[in-house]
């Protein structure tokens, strides 16, 4: 393991019921960086984030998230999980969520404001989660993701249903974040957010098709975007 | 077990039924209401006195069991419980929280029930009111505890509402309500003996008959507290951080 790695990552495997849903992924995430995970829905991009941090069973390989093998007890205050389904209370309010998860975490109470702040959703702090909309309703779980001092980020598909402008505004809150230390690992299904990543992980069908920067990925396979990259490596794959 | 973890759990579990009035409305009266038409059904208050005892256990504990396998499977379904999950939470913590929250809620239930037994429906009890309402807060707690169990063997909220008869509808036939227990057939008696409503409400029976505090009435309610004790612990047992 380098030193400059928040998460590595070695022969991965996971079984959910009789099927393997990944097949020995090796990856690593450098610590400080933005890194993309992309795939098709059910390629494994949530068994990965579960893995990372430590709620998945897996049956082989190994995952170490911060220099301790995920799911250590000391990383659960250092590590913000964001759900692909959001993650909240709907019959509290977006405060009165935000306030329990920040005692969980011993947060100070200021964060509930900084966060709320952070995800621009300012002027819905008494407002029932039941009643937002459903990207006031993802960015209410981004927030608490973000509570605390969290050194890495797993938010698995914190953009969906998102106007651009919002989505343009998280963006470059996740840069901000990346500036400060932390480390990144976002989940999407859609190529036009890998290009704002620094890093690239490439899914299909459980198994890692790229580790690799969007630059450097365009320049393997000869393509100009990236949604033909990851076609090109697909076809790569299935000619051998 | 982190204490201001526990009550941060308790006091969110409150809020979240600050926000639903209805079913406070429905836990709190529920029982009184049941009460309430067992009363006129029986048309006398006698046969009412010698029934309701049983049931100031029986209706707590059905209601509080299956309000709460419902509610955590709730959050065991919803992704809340694998975000905690990664969280510096102990299971114990969410276990006690919810426990106390409810059993906050049960308490209220239970002084409705016996004040309105006590003052309309014309219950005489012998022994203490206050013991009364004790035991009975104890049972709903036991509902509690079991319902908290329960839920982690139900994948839907309705295989959570089948658990209902599984776990409650045997313990309330064997409990001494439809027949004395001492007069059932060995193998019944022997399955009375193990479920813990019958030892609440024996417990129960006592004080209504007798103000004694006799030494078969202290071990009633150290089983009744020791089973719901053991059903949290259990519950925290099936709670897993990582699942498949």
């Amino acid at each position: 393991m380098t030193s400059s790695a928040a998460v590595e990552v070695t022969g991965l495997r996971v079984h959910r019921g009789k099927r393997l849903v990944l097949r020995d992924v090796s990856c690593s995430i450098p610590q400080g960086s933005v890194t993309g995970l992309l795939g098709p829905s059910g390629c494994g991009k949530t068994t990965l984030m579960r893995s990372v941090v430590g709620v998945q069973i897996v049956s082989g390989g190994s995952v170490t998230v911060l220099g301790s093998p995920a799911g250590s007890p000391g990383l659960r205050n250092r590590i913000g999980y964001a759900t692909q389904n959001p993650s909240v209370y709907a019959d509290l309010t977006v405060a009165e969520n935000l306030r329990y998860f920040a005692a969980v975490l011993h947060a100070p109470r200021s964060d509930v404001a900084r966060v709320i702040d952070e995800v621009g959703l300012g002027g819905h702090e008494s407002q029932l989660v039941s009643s937002l909309s459903g990207g006031e309703l993802s960015r209410t779980s981004l927030a608490v993701a973000l509570l605390g001092k969290p050194e890495l980020l797993v938010l698995d598909e914190p953009t969906v249903g998102l106007d651009p402008l919002l989505r343009d505004e998280l963006w470059t809150l996740f840069r901000t974040l990346a500036a400060r230390g932390v480390t990144l690992l976002i989940s999407s299904h859609v190529m036009d957010e890998a290009a704002r990543c620094e890093r690239l992980l490439l899914m299909r069908d459980g198994e890692l098709l790229a580790d690799s920067s969007p630059d450097a990925l365009l320049a393997e396979t000869g393509t100009h975007d990236l949604e033909q990259a990851f076609l090109s490596l697909v076809r790569a794959k299935e000619a051998v | 077990m982190n204490t201001s973890i526990l009550l941060a759990t308790t006091a969110r579990i409150l809020n979240q039924f600050r926000h639903d009035r209805r079913t406070v409305a429905l836990m709190v009266l529920m029982p009184s209401l049941l009460l309430i038409l067992l009363r006129f059904v029986f048309n006398s208050e006698a046969a009412f006195s010698r029934a309701a005892p049983a049931l100031l256990a029986v209706f707590p504990f059905a209601i509080m069991f299956i309000v709460t396998s419902i509610t955590t499977l709730r959050e065991r379904t919803t992704a809340t419980l694998e975000r905690l999950m990664t969280m510096p939470i102990g299971k114990l913590d969410l276990l006690f929280g919810y426990a106390l929250a409810f059993g906050v809620v049960a308490l209220v239930q239970v002084l409705v029930a016996v004040g309105i037994s006590l003052t309309w429906l014309g219950l005489e009890i012998g022994g203490s009111v206050w013991l009364l309402v004790v035991i009975a807060g104890l049972d709903a707690l036991l509902g509690t505890a079991l319902g908290l169990f329960a839920s982690a063997f139900a994948r839907t909220e309705f295989q959570a509402v089948q658990f209902m008869p599984l776990f409650v509808m045997p313990q309330v036939l064997l409990c001494g309500l439809f027949a004395p227990r001492s007069s059932m057939t060995t193998v019944l008696e022997w399955l009375s003996n193990v479920m813990p409503l019958s030892y609440a409400v024996d417990a129960l029976t006592a004080v209504t008959t007798s103000s004694e505090i006799t030494g078969e009435l202290v071990r009633n309610l150290v089983i009744v507290a020791a089973c719901g004790l053991l059903a949290l612990v259990l519950g925290a047992v099936t709670l897993r951080r990582r699942t498949p």
